[in-house]
């Protein structure tokens, strides 16, 4: 055995509180340790030219790297020693970076603890045992959840690239938040002629299947052979034979169901079309509202379908489909107002959100954009927006920044003037973030060119006074207090993860935050992957986004995916756990507590029941070898007698 | 409703200027089948000033009090003054919570306390523990004119980490007890709104300011009353109505009721009994305008058959047309 052993001292950021000479030296102490030394930068070229030489050099044929987290360049390493001949898991690193020199400045106690983690490495080292890792197939089909603008990017690009798509959105019609929006900042184009041939590209792509209405039942599989359920939810309306006409939503007497589409601005029938540039373009019943489903007798839109697509008696289909990757764009959500009360959210009907705003003014939307009160439909004058209403505070639960309500207010304050030239708007605002291309200058038009007053500071309390709306805030870059009498207030109501966002996650084993946006692999380096193989992110999902960055991350994971697919053939990790069939009792303990369902029952020649772990779907977490009473399942790379050596070496002091 | 015993913390307040709401609490309770047990030889709840000196003393003039109360046996407190439910609330919150605080509090009291009283305002054993239905069963009496703005104050539900009662910012409690015996009550927005508090000493024209507020924005509410459930909130708006009449040339004339007072009155008790007659604007019409339960129910059937009578009419008046 003859390892060797490399201290780096990452600049300063090792060698600054660590005296890794003195490791070094230390370390050729050990018995079995035939090298070691120092150097500057271990992962930049010449660093790891050193090691390939060491290895011929000196004969080694185990490698410990002191360094920093492995999650940064043991990959690096790995691949370095493989180049010089050996077994790619014949690498320790010791973390001294994140978990010493950064985390301590008391030189003399860092070193020491340094000497003991590098030993412990090469402890570990000489027990490790070299590990070879499986081909595999890949099912170059590509699942997309989510048919906002970022999911349809993704599906689009990654069909383009010749991939067969799977686009799986929950509401009847692709489109997403964007598809709500009047115009989009800060170019003012019409949000829905932008979007509307993207969705009609989808819509008619011979490579993407969309699935609208249909929700992700169950996931199960690895990177390159996921299985996945959809559910397809009942919409009443046999969707082959309806032609979208819009008769049966014309003669639906039930006229008050709630309008998910338009946020509940103005109500709509039971049985509708979302919007008119809906696609697919066809009707859906709410039986919440339906009568048919209430009460039990109506049936009108049977009556008037001209196809006799309306079938009462529909239920949820559940279809199963292969896919080898995932792009996960499931939105954002919005925070309900009525956690707002001191704005009266949900109680005063001329408080009204952001997005609810939105659709007055769009041209399809309620009031065929006439900015019209909800109380008594009149042309309100005086408008107060209140941005971070809810966001930015930690009492509401979230600290965070919703990213784009800045420059959506000031788009919304242009809006205003364009379509009531003697209004007045107010802004009511903690910062102005507006730090894209284009997009300071733009809220500075709204306060210079269009005359919207930003006031900075919180507001209070909204409260009706007549038929006006007080707004009780301060001024306080003048230090006083302001009341505002408006005629409608707009809530810039902070952005939260999509309503089910969690239970996604869970079903696709990927992690999200506190507040249930998705967490992607590295914030920097890995944007739009996650820490599952397979896995990729996209829009707002992983936290609030606009449309430019939606649809960037949407190519973004659209990219990563064909990258992935480039290859027939992917390698599976071979640091899995595997069974000793010998000491095997068949008690299937692990199999109950595998998060990842990758072991299974098998049975041998002589009828005796073990334990089988399926490779490639095996994650290496090792829940499954702490489970199992006789030791018998291992961790590859992470044997009991690997850590045992390390424990060893600790102790022999 | 069984017979319930509960500790009773009146405070400064209702032995002096707030009587009435001692009286009116005390006959409402003693209605809905309450017993109220006055701790023996209580004493300052250590309020306003003692906190703003140090946090371990004003606790300590609070535990004082949640100390004997424990000694009683009995383990809730009913405290109608907010600021006194305020400081027993952050005291036992404090001593509950935090063991070294708790230490230094039971270093300056003679008996410990160990944290086995629940301190609830009057208006959560209204609500959580008699319950809408059961005050609302007592009802004997109707006030068919009154409209009445709840106005909670600033601290009986705020901060919530220590009131943990009701919404902070849009509470419901005292609207849903008057609502319960059947007094209409008004959409007011200033529920919470500040009355002035204490500077009516130090700063008397901000409490006519803040008053004045709070007094015109319960009339356009279309309110005819205002209900109250603290005795600070009670004399700024009741007291010092003529003080905000002179100084912001005003003309109130609305009454400040307890919403104890207002339940009393529904209950048939004696306006006496209830303390009406110590209101500085007086709540005489509201009291002339109480009648049973029946009358009114006579009344609403008379109305009805007048609606129904002009509803005939125009008919009649067709057929006359006709034969003319």
């Amino acid at each position: 055995m003859r390892v060797g052993v490399f201290i780096c001292h990452c600049g300063s950021n090792i060698a600054g509180t660590i005296d890794v000479a003195r490791v070094a030296a230390e370390m050729r102490k050990v018995p079995g340790v035939a090298f070691a030394t120092n150097y500057m930068y271990t992962c930049s070229e010449p660093g790891q030219e050193e090691i390939k030489q060491a290895i011929k050099r000196e004969g080694l044929n185990r490698i410990v790297v002191a360094a920093c987290s492995p999650r940064m360049h043991e990959l690096t390493f790995r691949r370095t020693i493989e180049k010089a001949g050996l077994n790619r898991y014949f690498l320790e690193m010791a973390n001294i970076r994140e978990h010493i020199s950064w985390v301590g400045l008391d030189k003399e106690a860092n070193t020491n603890k340094a000497i003991d983690v590098v030993k412990m490495a090469a402890a570990k080292v000489m027990q490790d045992k070299p590990l070879f890792s499986q081909s595999f197939k890949v099912n170059k089909r590509v699942l997309v959840i989510g048919g906002g603008v970022a999911g349809m990017q993704s599906a689009l690009d990654c069909a383009d690239g010749g991939l067969d798509v799977l686009l799986v959105e929950k509401s009847p019609s692709v489109g997403g938040m964007m598809s709500r929006l009047d115009k989009t900042f800060p170019t003012i184009d019409c949000s829905i002629c932008i979007l509307g041939p993207k969705m009609v590209d989808v819509a008619q792509h011979d490579k993407i299947t969309l699935h609208a209405y249909s929700e992700i039942d169950d996931i199960k599989g690895y990177v390159g052979n996921y299985q996945i359920k959809i559910r397809k939810k009942a919409t009443y309306v046999d969707w082959t034979k309806c032609t979208g006409c819009g008769l049966c939503m014309e003669k639906c007497p039930s006229k008050n169901s709630y309008d998910h589409f338009n946020f509940g601005v103005a109500p709509t029938r039971a049985i509708n079309i979302p919007f008119p540039q809906a696609i697919p373009k066809k009707a859906k019943i709410d039986p919440e509202y339906c009568r048919q489903f209430v009460k039990g007798k109506c049936g009108v839109c049977a009556k008037v379908c001209p196809t006799g697509a309306i079938n009462y008696e529909m239920q949820d289909e559940i279809i199963t489909e292969d896919v080898g990757a995932i792009v996960v764009a499931s939105g954002y959500g919005l925070m309900d107002v009525a956690k707002l009360p001191e704005y009266g959210g949900g109680r005063y009907p001329d408080v009204i959100t952001g997005i609810q705003y939105e659709r007055l003014l769009n041209a399809s939307g309620p009031t065929e954009g006439h900015i019209l009160r909800p109380s008594d439909k009149t042309e309100p004058k005086t408008i107060v927006f209140v941005s971070c209403a809810g966001s930015r505070d930690k009492s509401c639960g979230v600290p965070y920044c919703s990213n784009f309500c800045c420059m959506y207010i000031a788009k919304q304050a242009i809006l205003t003037k364009d379509h009531i030239p003697d209004s007045q708007s107010f802004v009511f605002y903690m910062d102005i973030r507006s730090p894209g291309k284009g997009y300071d200058e733009f809220t500075r038009r709204a306060q210079e060119d269009y005359g919207a007053k930003y006031v900075r500071g919180r507001v209070s309390r909204i409260y009706p006074k007549g038929k006006k709306m007080v707004v009780m805030g301060a001024d306080t870059l003048l230090g006083t207090k302001v009341e505002v009498e408006a005629d409608l207030v707009v809530l810039a109501n902070a952005v939260t993860a999509a309503p089910g966002a969690a239970q996604l996650a869970e079903k696709l084993h990927i992690s999200y935050d506190t507040f249930g946006f998705y967490v992607e692999s590295h914030p920097k380096l890995r944007p739009v992957e996650t820490n599952t193989a397979g896995v990729y992110l996209a829009g707002a999902a992983q936290g609030p986004k606009d449309i430019p960055a939606s649809v960037g991350q949407g190519s973004a994971a659209a990219a990563k995916v064909l990258a992935l697919f480039s290859k027939d053939m992917l390698e599976s990790d071979p640091a899995v756990a595997k069974v000793n069939e010998n000491t095997c009792v068949g008690c299937l303990k692990c199999k109950m507590t595998c998060p990842f369902g990758a072991v299974k029952e098998k049975e041998l020649r002589g009828g005796k029941i073990v334990a089988n772990v399926i490779e490639t779907v095996c994650a290496g977490c090792g829940v499954c070898t702490s489970t199992c009473p006789c030791g018998a399942i291992q961790l590859s790379h992470f044997t009991d007698n690997q850590l045992l050596a390390e424990v060893n070496t600790l102790c022999q002091k | 409703m069984a017979d319930r015993e509960y500790a009773y913390y009146s405070g400064c307040s209702l032995e002096g200027t707030a009587v009435e709401y001692d009286m009116s609490m005390r006959e409402v309770f003693k209605a809905l089948g309450l017993t109220l047990r006055e701790p023996e030889d209580w004493s300052c709840c250590g309020s306003t000033p003692a906190h703003t000196v140090d946090h371990v003393f004003a606790a300590a003039l609070a535990a004082r009090n949640l100390s004997i109360i424990e000694k009683m046996g009995t383990q809730t407190v009913t405290v109608p003054c907010p600021s006194c439910l305020s400081a027993f609330k952050r005291a036992h919150l404090g001593m509950t919570g935090d063991e070294s605080f708790k230490e230094k509090v039971n270093d300056l009291l003679d008996e410990p306390y160990n944290g086995g009283v629940n301190p609830k305002s009057t208006l959560q054993i209204m609500v959580e523990d008699i319950g809408l239905e059961a005050v609302g069963n007592k009802v004997t009496h109707a006030l068919p004119d009154l409209v009445v703005a709840p106005y909670y104050g600033c601290i009986l539900t705020r901060p919530p980490e220590i009131a943990q009662f009701d919404d902070p910012e849009n509470p419901m409690s005292m609207d849903n007890i008057l609502e319960a015996v059947g007094v209409r009550v008004s959409p007011f927005a200033f529920k919470l709104e500040c009355c002035g508090a204490a500077f009516g000493v130090p700063k008397r024209e901000m409490v006519n300011q803040l008053s004045s507020k709070v007094l015109s924005m319960a009339i356009d509410s279309g309110a005819n009353c205002i209900a109250v459930a603290c005795p600070l909130c009670q004399q700024n708006l009741d007291l010092r109505q003529s003080q905000v009449n002179s100084t912001m040339g005003t003309n109130f004339n609305i009454p400040i009721l307890y919403f104890s007072q207002i339940v009393g009155l529904t209950y048939g008790l004696s306006p006496k009994a209830l303390g009406l007659d110590k209101l500085i604007v007086s709540a005489d019409h509201i009291v002339r305008s109480r009648i049973t339960v029946q009358e009114m129910e006579q009344r609403k059937q008379a109305e009805i058959e007048k609606e129904k009578a002009a509803k005939a009419k125009p008919k009649k008046d067709e057929i006359k047309a006709e034969e003319t």
